[in-house]
């Protein structure tokens, strides 16, 4: 496949690349994840047992608590975090914490869902700086 | 972004290090939300329990306070959400010494910036309420969505490290919430069913918040005809915050932007959507767990105010918690002083209840206290911690205040 670009809002953190982890759920790192073993606890879900260590996690919207700020962070300290975030539309807790953990992180996607845009298992390049998220290479199944 | 000189001298590290990081860390922030310019800010608080700073986040803010008092000291009022660990009670709930040991860290590194150490989620209740208009930087969803909803005030959801960048500037983005043009409904409620206690008014905010389940959309409230009280508000703001990253509703005829519903939208062009009592029923009936054994009862998230812990200590007059359930009562210091003084506190421990202060039970390392104490099924009135808590391995339930007492009595959800 040719590489397929997506245009989004300015992000913040540093340029990246990996393999998506995608869900139409939406993401807290409070209520959602098990910090210690990089996946999500949280039985409901939709990502329920998947680790997102190292992942361009992709989800719908942020919810509350404000705790994400510093637990970002943490979990980058310790290699435990995602690469990157997408969201179709983030909350300010989740953007001020990528700020702090230096965590790529993006939304408001020009072209609709990222939800839908993006597969998990799709190799992709995320480009915050200019607003741009790259789908490198799909593998057909 | 526009800057004043104060803000250029900020950011070129005039003022010190810890100010440059915080506008170098607001302009990031600003630029990810079109902020044109920073707002002045009048008080600033923030969560910042160790659980979720951790080592890492410890080592940050003592970066912080190592620099030299000019440099270093918020220049506006700075309190604190709840901590992690009461240290009167951190070994009764199998909290670790290395826990409290993180915890005093923080909390020497804290005071050496200059915040004030609250350690409450109800700062608008107990310490300073906000203006109508007045601009803030607080943390925690539940204080934001009280003071911008019930009293009028100006503030986004700030995390931990952004609520420290305002102390320390005096300044936040102006973006989201700080503009009047966001403040608007986007969304219409009317409720059928009128909430009756606090768990009901939970389960009304999280209904709405579930719907409107984006920080961006402002849901305003109809049908109300009874008059809610601080403790009602505080409970459903709490679980609209929690369940659909609100920070902002409006309830007409009770909230001060909200007179009427023409105040806060066109309402010939937005369509109201109903909450009646079978929504009601199926949020409580979604958490299930009648008959089954109960290992935890937890009264908190939000703290309690002295009026809840007073509607507590009677519900639990002359009656004993079962031996195998912990009842927890979690409240701010300040609460706990007079709850103390007025023989509140000992009436609940009398009951074989345990009363904590300046923490909040899932911010207090919820899972590991889950494990060492082996408690899985839990039982609340307030639908935030119901919410939260699944992700730490608990099987959560739902109840009035009335019956989580009844069934931390019988050790049984009833």
């Amino acid at each position: 496949m040719t590489s397929i670009e997506l245009r989004c809002h300015v992000g913040v953190g540093p340029k990246v690349d990996g393999v998506a982890l995608v869900t139409d759920d939406n993401f807290s790192a409070r209520y959602d994840l098990d910090r210690i073993k990089g996946i999500f606890s949280r039985p409901q879900h939709k990502l329920a047992d998947e680790s997102y260590v190292d992942k361009i996690l992709v989800v719908n919207t942020a919810k509350g608590g404000v705790a994400s700020a510093w637990m970002l962070h943490e979990m980058a300290s310790r290699g435990m975090a995602p690469r990157a975030i997408l969201f179709n539309r983030v909350n300010p807790i989740l953007a001020q914490g990528a700020a702090l953990a230096n965590m790529a992180m993006c939304d408001r996607f020009n072209d609709g869902d990222v939800t839908n845009l993006i597969k998990t298992g799709d190799h992709v390049m995320v480009q915050p700086d200019i607003g741009l998220v790259t789908i490198l290479r799909r593998d057909d199944r | 972004m526009r800057l004043d000189d104060e803000e250029h001298a900020m950011l070129a590290g005039e003022l010190g290090e810890p100010r440059r990081w915080g506008m170098e860390h607001m302009l990031q922030v600003g630029r990810f939300f079109d902020a044109d310019d920073l707002v002045p800010v009048s008080q600033a608080h923030m969560m910042a329990d160790t659980e979720s700073l951790g080592e890492a986040g410890v080592v940050f803010v003592e970066q912080l306070a190592a620099h030299a008092a000019a440099n270093r000291k918020v220049r506006i009022p700075m309190i604190t959400d709840p901590r992690g660990i009461d240290f009167d009670h951190y070994r009764t709930l199998k909290q670790t010494d290395a826990m409290a040991a993180l915890e005093r860290r923080a909390i020497t590194a804290f005071e050496a910036l200059g915040i004030l150490m609250t350690d409450t989620c109800i700062n608008y209740q107990t310490i300073m309420p906000p203006v109508r208009g007045e601009h803030l930087a607080y943390g925690d969803t539940g204080v934001v969505i009280y003071c911008n909803s019930v009293l009028g005030a100006y503030s986004n959801f700030e995390g931990g490290p952004s609520a420290l960048a305002a102390g320390l500037s005096g300044r936040t983005p102006r973006y989201g919430l700080h503009l009047d043009a966001n403040r608007k409904a986007t969304r219409r409620f009317r409720v059928m069913h009128e909430p009756k206690g606090l768990s009901d008014w939970g389960a009304l905010g999280a209904i709405i918040g579930q719907r409107t389940g984006s920080y961006w959309d402002i849901p305003v409230i109809e049908g109300i005809t009874t008059q809610p009280t601080s403790d009602d508000m505080k409970h459903m703001g709490a679980a609209m915050a929690s369940f659909g990253s609100v920070a902002l509703f409006h309830l007409v005829g009770y909230t001060p932007d909200a007179p009427d519903i023409d105040a806060v939208c066109n309402p010939a062009t937005l369509t109201a959507q109903d909450v009646n009592e079978a929504d009601f029923a199926a949020f409580f009936g979604s958490y299930g767990g009648r008959g089954d054994k109960i290992d935890i009862v937890v009264f908190s998230a939000p703290q309690l105010s002295i009026i809840e812990m007073r509607q507590l200590a009677d519900l639990l007059n002359g009656r004993k918690v079962h031996a195998d359930t912990t009842l927890l009562a979690v409240t701010s210091p300040q609460v706990a002083v007079d709850a103390e003084r007025f023989g509140i506190s000992q009436r609940i421990e009398a009951a074989g209840g345990l009363v904590l202060k300046g923490m909040c039970f899932y911010q207090s390392y919820a899972r590991e206290m889950a494990l060492a104490n082996g408690w899985t099924r839990l039982l609340s009135n307030s639908a935030k911690l119901v919410n939260i808590i699944g992700g730490y391995g608990y099987k959560p339930s739902l109840a009035s205040m009335e019956d989580c007492v009844e069934s931390a009595v019988a050790g049984e959800i009833v």
